[in-house]
C-alpha cells in the first residue's frame, strides 16, 4: 500500500479515461468522480462556495474583501444558475487562466493565481465531480464593489502585473514529498489567500509568502516552519496534527481556519499533510524579530489578577494550558504574534475548537466583550503576552476600542 | 386534530441521559431515531460558558435550570386522608427540563448498586425472614452480573474517577471493598482530596470501617471518551449540583455523546415539542407513536415503530397513565401497577465545626468526597435492626455557595447578627458528614392522577401521596448515629446532628432521585416492564429511567439508570428487531 488513492486515481483515469480533455465530456467513473472529490477537498472549494448550513457547492456567501464585498457563484451543475452549461473547457479557462465563460475576467477572490498550477487532469476531474453533486438553484448576488472595480476590464490591468498562468514546476533539487507539499500548499490549497500579506491592490506580497496577513479582522499567523519561521517549534508531527485533527500540543484552530480543516484538510492524507508539513518546515523566517518593551507593571498585576479571575480555570494559572483541550497561551503563536488582533478579537468574542473526526467536541471559550472593559482586555492581553515566556508586549486599550468598534460592522 | 407527520423508526420522549444513550445505540444500528424534547436546546458555550454557570442566583434560587412547574407540576400529600396541593415552586427535588434533562445539572456521583440490592425481595427474605406488612419491596428481575458490561460502558462514557474495590472478584485496596465485581477499574483515577476527606478517612479507618473515594463524573484529568468526545478537568469551582458546568468538566450528554450523536443523517431532534400522549391502536396491545403539541399549540401525531419514554420519572409514569396504558395503581384494593412503589431517599447529616483549620468547602466538586458503604444494602448484619437496606455514608465537599449554604452550631440564633457573626466564623472552617439512605417501597406511597388540579394542557396533574415509611426512619436513625460516630471523630470542636424525622417535607431539599411508578419486574402481574424495560401490555413501547425502579437503594440513581438503558438498548438491538414483540413471555 505505497500508493496513495491519488496516484492509484491517476492511474485509473489513464487507463479508462484517455479523453478527458475532449471538451464537454463528462468522465463519471468512480475513480475520475473519487480524484476530483479529494481535488476539491485539496482546494477547499466548498468553503467559498457554500453559505454555512445551506446547500453545498450552491454559492452566494459574500467574501470580505478590502475593496468591497464578492459573492461567490453556484457551482452545482444546475443550467441557468450554477455551471450546467460550462464545457470542460470552459471550466478549464476558469481555473487555469481566471477567465469566465463569457471570457469576462474573473476577481482574483478565486484563488485562481494558485489553482493555475494544477494540471489539466486533476481541474477536469474536479469538473466530473462537482457534475455528480445535488444541482441547486441560486442566482450569485451581485458583487458590491465601487466603480471603477466593478468594471472586470479593470482586471485586464491587475492579471497583467500579479497573474501568471503555469501549471505547477517540479523543483529537481528536492524531494518528491517536498515537491507534492509545495504543489498543495501553493496551488489548489491556496494557503497563502489568508497567511501571506497582500500589496495595495490586494495581491500577495511575493517576497513575503506565508508570512501571515491580516483578513477580515483576524490576523492569520504567518506559517513559516523552518529556522525563525514563526513555527519553528511546530515539528512535522504538530503540523500534521493540526491539519487532520484540529488541535495540537500548541493550539486548536477555529474561526477561518476551522472552516478550511473541518472542509479540506482533515480528508486529506496523512501522507499529503505530511508533504505539506515538509514544505513548510523547509520555509525559514526573515530573522529575529526586535524584542517587545515590557508592559508597565501596574498594568501587568492587572492583567494577572483578571486571568487568574476570568482565565486560568481553562488555561491553567502557569498558562500551559490543557493540550489539546484548552489551548497552551505559554508560546502560542497566536498570543506572540506581532499583531494582537486575533487574541484580542478571541477574548471579546470567543472561539469555538473545530470538530473534527479526531475530536468531535466544540470545546469554547465564551465571549467575555460584556464582562471586561477595554482596559481589562488590554491589561489581560498585556499581562498573557509578557508571561510565562511570552515577549509580544502590551496592547492598548484604544486598540481594543478600535476592534470592538470594527467588529459591530 | 393533530397533523400527521412522517413516520420514523423510533421517537424518543424526552433528550436527557437515558434517550441521548439510546439515541446513540439506535442510529449505530442504522434505525431512523427522533428525540422529541418539550425544553429548549442547551449547549456549554451558549447556555452555561464559565461566565454564566456560577450564578446561583440565576440557575438556583430563580430555578432558571429546572422544569417549568407553571406549565406542569404535580400535587403532593403525606397521605391517603389528606388533599394534595401543586407544588408551584420545586423544593425537596429538581427535575430538569430541556437537552442533556437533569444530566446537565447533576452532581456527578455515579454509583452501581449492590448485587444484593437487585434482588432486595428474595436476598432479606431469605436471610431475616417475612417483609413487615404493608413493604412492597420486589427484585429488579435483572441481576448486577447481567448489568456489569452496561455499567462498564457508562462509566467509560463518563470518564468516572475513582478507586475499584473489587475486579473480577478480587478486592482492591483503597477501594469499596463491597461493591460488585467490577469488570476493570475505573477509567480515571480520584478527584484530589481535600482537608475535610483526610480527617473523614482518619476516622472512619479508626472506626474500623473502609473509606475510599467516591466515583466523580467530574473529571480528575483530561479526558477523551470511546465516542472521541472531550472532558477538561475540573477546577474546584464547586457548581454542579443545580448548574451546568463550564468547563466541560462533568459528563453529560453535552459532553459525552451530543457532539458525536448530533451530526448523524439518521438522528433527528425536535425542541420545545411536548408529547401529550402516546397513541395507542384499537386494540391497546400496539403504540403507533406519539401525540405531540407545538409553543404555538399545533398538535402532531407522529408516528413510529418503537416508542420509548426517556422523560424524567415523574413525567413517564404521568405519561403512561395519561395514554391509558395499564392500570393506576389503587392503594385501596391493592389493584394496578402504574404509579405504585413510589420511593424516594432519605437523607441525615451531621455538620463538623473546626476550630482553627480551614475546609475552605467553597473549593469542591459535586462528586469530592471519601465515603464508607458499610452501612449500605446488606453489606451488615440487620439482625434485630428491625429495618433493611441503609445508605452510604459520606464526606462530600460540594454546594458551600455564598447564598445557599451558611452551617452554624448548634443553638446559633436563625436571623440577625448573632446569626451573621456565626456565618462568618463558620463559613470556612466546616464540612459535612451525610447519609444517602435507602428508600423502601411500601403500599402507602404511590402516585396517581389529582381528581382537581390540570396541566397547561388541561391534563389531570400527578398526585404523589408520600411520606417516610416505618423501615426509613429506623433506617435513617440508626445511619444517623453512625454519621454521628464518625463525625466526632474528626477533629473538630464541635458538631450539629441534622436528623431526618417525619412527616417528609416536599420543600427543604433533599434529592432528585424520586423512583418506581413504571416498575421492572419479573411478571405482569408485579410490574409495568420487564426485565428489558419493556411494557407488559404494549410491547413496542419501552420505559427507561428511576421509575422501573421497584424500590430505591442507598445510592445516587443516575449509573444504575445508565446501565440499564445500555441493558435495553442492548436487548433492541440484538433480539427485539430480530423479533419485534414481548421479549419475555408472560
Amino acid at each position: 500500500m505505497t500508493k496513495t488513492p491519488f496516484a492509484i486515481a491517476a492511474t485509473l483515469v489513464l487507463t479508462i479515461a484517455p479523453a478527458s480533455s475532449s471538451g464537454h465530456a463528462q468522465e463519471n467513473s468512480f475513480a475520475q468522480v473519487e480524484r476530483g472529490r479529494y481535488a476539491v477537498a485539496t482546494g477547499n472549494c466548498q468553503g467559498c462556495h457554500t453559505i454555512p448550513g445551506e446547500a453545498p457547492f450552491s454559492g452566494g456567501r459574500g467574501l470580505e474583501t478590502p475593496f468591497g464585498t464578492i459573492y461567490t457563484p453556484n457551482i452545482t451543475f444546475e443550467a441557468e444558475t450554477g455551471l450546467g452549461e460550462w464545457s470542460k473547457d470552459d471550466f478549464w479557462q476558469a481555473m487555469h487562466n481566471g477567465v469566465g465563460r463569457d471570457g469576462s475576467h474573473l476577481y482574483p477572490a478565486f484563488p485562481y493565481p494558485h489553482f493555475t498550477k494544477m494540471p489539466r487532469a486533476e481541474v477536469d476531474a474536479i469538473y466530473d465531480y462537482l457534475a455528480t453533486i445535488p444541482r441547486v438553484r441560486r442566482e450569485k448576488p451581485e458583487n458590491d464593489l465601487p466603480f471603477p472595480l466593478n468594471q472586470r476590464m479593470a482586471l485586464l490591468g491587475w492579471k497583467w502585473m500579479f497573474f501568471e498562468p503555469g501549471e505547477y514546476q517540479e523543483n529537481p533539487d528536492k524531494s518528491p514529498e517536498w515537491n507534492r507539499g509545495a504543489y498543495l500548499v501553493e496551488g489548489p490549497g491556496h494557503c497563502a489567500g489568508c497567511h501571506t500579506p497582500k500589496n495595495l491592490a490586494g495581491a500577495d506580497k511575493k517576497d513575503q509568502n506565508l508570512q501571515g496577513g491580516v483578513l477580515e479582522n483576524w490576523s492569520a499567523p504567518s506559517i513559516r516552519a523552518g529556522r525563525n519561521g514563526a513555527l519553528a517549534d511546530w515539528s512535522e508531527d504538530d503540523i500534521v496534527e493540526f491539519l487532520r485533527a484540529g488541535r495540537n500540543r500548541h493550539t486548536a484552530a477555529f474561526s477561518t481556519m476551522a472552516e478550511v480543516i473541518e472542509l479540506s484538510t482533515q480528508h486529506m492524507t496523512d501522507r499529503d499533510l505530511r508533504a505539506i508539513a515538509i514544505y513548510l518546515k523547509d520555509r525559514e523566517g526573515d530573522g529575529e524579530r526586535k524584542e517587545a518593551d515590557a508592559p508597565d507593571e501596574v498594568v501587568v498585576t492587572a492583567g494577572e489578577a483578571i486571568y487568574f479571575d476570568n482565565c486560568s480555570a481553562c488555561h491553567t494559572s502557569d498558562g500551559s494550558g490543557i493540550p489539546r483541550f484548552f489551548a497552551p497561551l505559554a508560546g502560542s503563536g497566536k498570543v506572540n504574534n506581532e499583531d494582537a488582533t486575533t487574541v484580542i478579537r478571541v477574548i471579546l468574542e470567543g472561539a469555538r475548537s473545530v470538530p473534527t473526526k479526531t475530536h468531535p467536541s466544540p470545546l469554547s471559550m465564551p465571549a467575555f466583550d460584556w464582562k471586561l472593559t477595554d482596559e481589562q482586555i488590554a491589561a489581560v492581553v498585556s499581562y498573557i503576552r509578557s508571561s510565562w515566556g511570552n515577549q509580544a508586549g502590551a496592547v492598548t486599550a484604544d486598540q481594543v476600542a478600535d476592534l470592538r468598534e470594527a467588529l459591530k460592522d | 386534530m393533530a397533523r400527521k407527520l412522517p413516520p420514523v423508526d423510533v421517537v424518543l420522549v424526552g433528550f436527557g441521559w437515558t434517550a441521548a444513550i439510546l439515541a446513540q445505540e439506535l442510529t449505530d444500528e442504522g434505525l431512523e431515531v427522533l428525540a422529541i424534547e418539550r425544553g429548549a436546546w442547551r449547549d456549554t458555550p451558549t447556555d452555561f460558558p464559565p461566565t454564566l454557570a456560577p450564578d446561583e442566583l440565576r440557575w438556583y434560587w430563580r430555578k432558571e435550570m429546572f422544569a417549568n412547574n407553571s406549565r406542569n407540576t404535580l400535587t403532593f400529600r403525606n397521605n391517603r386522608g389528606q388533599v394534595a396541593l401543586p407544588m408551584r415552586r420545586w423544593g425537596s427535588f429538581l427535575p430538569g427540563e430541556g437537552v442533556g434533562g437533569a444530566g446537565v445539572h447533576w452532581n456527578g456521583q455515579t454509583w452501581r448498586f449492590l448485587p444484593s440490592d437487585f434482588v432486595a425481595a428474595s436476598h432479606n427474605t431469605e436471610r431475616y425472614g417475612p417483609l413487615p406488612d404493608g413493604m412492597t419491596v420486589q427484585d429488579y428481575g435483572v441481576t448486577y452480573d447481567e448489568l456489569e458490561p452496561h455499567f462498564d460502558r457508562f462509566d467509560k462514557l463518563c470518564g468516572i474517577g475513582g478507586k475499584a474495590g473489587n475486579i473480577r472478584g478480587k478486592i482492591q485496596a483503597g477501594g469499596n471493598p463491597f461493591e460488585g465485581s467490577r469488570s476493570s477499574e475505573y477509567p480515571n483515577p480520584p478527584m484530589h482530596m481535600t482537608f475535610s476527606q483526610h480527617q473523614f478517612e482518619r476516622a472512619t479507618r479508626e472506626l474500623g470501617l473502609s473509606p475510599f473515594p467516591g466515583p466523580s463524573a467530574n473529571m480528575s484529568q483530561p479526558y477523551t471518551n470511546p465516542l472521541g468526545c472531550q472532558l477538561g478537568p475540573c477546577s474546584y469551582c464547586g457548581f454542579c449540583e443545580k448548574y451546568g458546568c463550564g468547563n466541560y468538566s462533568k459528563a453529560s450528554p453535552q459532553t459525552t455523546i451530543l457532539p458525536v450523536l448530533m451530526t448523524k443523517p439518521n438522528f433527528k431532534l425536535k425542541t420545545h415539542n411536548e408529547v401529550l400522549r402516546v397513541k395507542l391502536d384499537k386494540s391497546g396491545r400496539r403504540a403507533t407513536g406519539v401525540i405531540h403539541v407545538d409553543t404555538q399549540g399545533n398538535e402532531y401525531e407522529q408516528p413510529a415503530e418503537l416508542v420509548i419514554l426517556c422523560a424524567y420519572q415523574l413525567w413517564n409514569t404521568h405519561l403512561m397513565m395519561l395514554s391509558g396504558i395499564g392500570e393506576i395503581y389503587n392503594p385501596a384494593t391493592g389493584e394496578g401497577l402504574v404509579g405504585k412503589n413510589y420511593c424516594y431517599q432519605v437523607m441525615s447529616s451531621a455538620d463538623v465545626f473546626y476550630e482553627d483549620k480551614y475546609t475552605n468547602e467553597f473549593a469542591g466538586a459535586g462528586a469530592l468526597g471519601m465515603c464508607v458503604d458499610d452501612f449500605n444494602g446488606d453489606n451488615f448484619d440487620h439482625t434485630g435492626l428491625d429495618f433493611i437496606g441503609g445508605g452510604y455514608i459520606a464526606n462530600w465537599t460540594t454546594n458551600a455557595r455564598p447564598i445557599e449554604t451558611h452551617p452554624t452550631p448548634e443553638g446559633t440564633a436563625n436571623w440577625g447578627s448573632a446569626w451573621k457573626k456565626a456565618v462568618k466564623e463558620n463559613f470556612l472552617k466546616s464540612t459535612s458528614v451525610g447519609a444517602h439512605g435507602a428508600s423502601m417501597a411500601y403500599a402507602n406511597n404511590y402516585l396517581d392522577l389529582d381528581p382537581t388540579y390540570t396541566d397547561a394542557y388541561g391534563r389531570p396533574l400527578m398526585r404523589m401521596t408520600y411520606d417516610f415509611t416505618p423501615n426509613d426512619l429506623k433506617m435513617s436513625a440508626f445511619l444517623t448515629e453512625r454519621v454521628k460516630e464518625i463525625a466526632e471523630r474528626m477533629g473538630g470542636r464541635e458538631i450539629k446532628l441534622n436528623t431526618r424525622d417525619g412527616p417528609y417535607d416536599s420543600m427543604p431539599y433533599q434529592t432528585t432521585h424520586n423512583t418506581g411508578g413504571t416498575i421492572m419486574g419479573s411478571n405482569p402481574s408485579n410490574s409495568v416492564v420487564n426485565r428489558y424495560l419493556q411494557s407488559w401490555d404494549v410491547p413496542n413501547l419501552f420505559v427507561m429511567g428511576a421509575g422501573v425502579f421497584p424500590q430505591n437503594a442507598g445510592y445516587n440513581p443516575t449509573g444504575t439508570v445508565a446501565a440499564l438503558t445500555y441493558w435495553a438498548a442492548d436487548a433492541i438491538r440484538n433480539q427485539y428487531l430480530r423479533s419485534p414483540g414481548p421479549m419475555v413471555q408472560a
